[in-house]
């Protein structure tokens, strides 16, 4: 039933998408990451004044479909005189940026999520321990919470990542050629479209796959049974035995 | 003052088709994945590592490539098989995608929560003499309902959010209905920032009504 001919004369053309889905999901990780951790630190503060617009703008993130924001940001822009008027025109024309600024809000929302929560997970011991041995907020902060917190959020953030590379498809809809945008085309030229979505579907599998092995020997090696073994300090020794 | 010259009803539609989606293809995917849950537990290897592989491609696949192909494969495969051009309707494609979605990671959700119910409830439904398909469906599946709504809940949000995806296949839902709105008005950031607050209202509600379904789950526990 499938026409094996049409899925390798596709395939090579499918591969040239790979780069710009790549682009995409490496530039929208680290807006939404730059943007994730300032937001999960008000987040996680005392003050009304911080954690309530942190909370306020996740809730909205998460509110709304981000085949919307992509919308939104490319064709809503637009309307706005103030917005064709300004410095940052040129950007926002481009589909490009519209999506990766879209998605990287977008991101940053859920990232803070995965970073407040594991800021929190930290127990008091190791922070008060830190302090008592003199180090500043900046020194605890650096030395201890946030090493611990990457290791606490890197299952969670995995997964982000698998889900931004799948969202970056959304892309196709602003008329980008990333791996479903040039699909799209192919299915338009080629009017095969189980092949050609076939052989789509099987390029992102082997992508989100691959980039899934690799984070999760990524969080092996990193998990405190091994950094015992490697350098053992009187600080990674208190958080083994708390572990 | 009318609202977007009198689209606003135009957007009220779309939401109304949105909504209808996501509780079709909820109720479809529910049972998909509480049936795939149920085989990734308890059925031979062979069914498992199938149930395993169907999930393992839908989370490694985008939502959007997977609705094209059962929207387009669909159609091709049905015309094939009848031998006539057969239009398959954009409700019932986006219906059986999102399901389809949902099923997958739903029936780890089922799976995790089946397994969490102590042992001793099976055994005393075995040693009570009933049908394992009784014992299932009467003495597991209520008390895994209870664990597994918070993931299912938050599954629920993303499939209200998915149903704006369908729009690329066609069917007048929400954002859709936007996109024609904002055609005709053009004024696309007003009509989609109003799109955006029926979804928040949505995504509002549907987290409240589950709320509310949790601590109902939870009377009588902890």
């Amino acid at each position: 039933m499938l026409d094996f001919q049409i899925m390798a004369d596709v395939f090579p053309k499918l591969l040239q998408g790979v780069g710009t889905t790549g682009k995409l999901a490496i530039l929208i990780l680290a807006l939404g990451m730059v943007m994730a951790v300032p937001i999960a630190y008000a987040r996680n503060a005392k003050s009304m004044w911080l954690h309530g617009p942190a909370n306020t703008y996740i809730l909205l993130i998460r509110g709304i479909p981000s085949l919307l924001q992509v919308f939104l940001v490319y064709y809503g822009m637009g309307q706005l005189e103030f917005v064709r008027h300004s410095a940052l025109w040129p950007v926002l024309r481009d589909p490009f940026w519209c999506v990766i600024i879209a998605l990287g809000l977008n991101s940053a929302a859920y990232t803070a999520e995965i970073i407040s929560g594991a800021l929190r997970l930290i127990a008091k011991g190791p922070v008060e321990a830190a302090y008592a041995l003199g180090l500043s907020w900046y020194q605890t902060q650096l030395k201890v919470t946030i090493p611990l917190a990457i290791r606490a959020a890197l299952p969670a953030y995995e997964n982000e990542i698998i889900l931004t590379v799948k969202a970056t498809s959304l892309a196709s809809t602003v008329t980008l050629m990333d791996i479903t945008g040039v699909a799209r085309l192919e299915v338009s030229n080629t009017y095969a479209p189980y092949e050609v979505f076939l052989s789509a579907g099987a390029i992102y599998f082997c992508f989100t796959t691959m980039l899934s092995w690799l984070l999760r020997r990524l969080e092996q090696r990193l998990s405190i049974e091994n950094l015992k073994t490697l350098n053992s300090t009187p600080l990674q020794n208190a958080e083994a035995a708390r572990a | 003052m009318t609202l977007f010259s009198g689209y606003g009803v135009q957007l009220l539609e779309g939401a109304l088709v949105s909504i209808s989606v996501a509780i079709a293809a909820l109720f479809v995917g529910t049972i998909l994945g509480i049936f795939l849950g149920a085989v990734k537990t308890y059925s031979s290897k062979p069914f498992r590592y199938a149930v395993e592989a169907y999930t393992a491609i839908v989370r490694g696949v985008p939502d959007l490539i997977i609705i094209y192909l059962i929207y387009f494969g669909s159609t091709v495969a049905l015309t094939k098989l009848t031998g006539a051009y057969v239009d398959v309707n954009g409700f019932t494609a986006g219906v059986c995608a999102l399901a389809f979605i949902f099923g997958a990671y739903a029936s780890d959700i089922f799976r995790g929560a089946i397994m969490q119910v102590p042992r001793g409830q099976t055994e005393a439904a075995d040693a009570l003499g009933l049908r394992r398909r009784i014992s299932f469906l009467k003495v597991i599946l209520p008390q895994a309902w209870r664990l597994a709504l918070p993931g299912f809940g938050n599954l629920a949000i993303i499939l209200l959010k998915q149903t704006s995806l369908i729009s690329v296949i066609g069917l007048e839902e929400l954002l859709r209905a936007s996109s024609v709105v904002s055609g005709s008005t053009r004024e696309p950031f007003y009509v989609y920032s109003a799109a955006a607050v029926i979804y928040l209202v949505l995504t509002g509600v549907a987290s409240y009504a589950l709320r509310l379904a949790r601590q109902r789950s939870n009377r009588g526990f902890a």
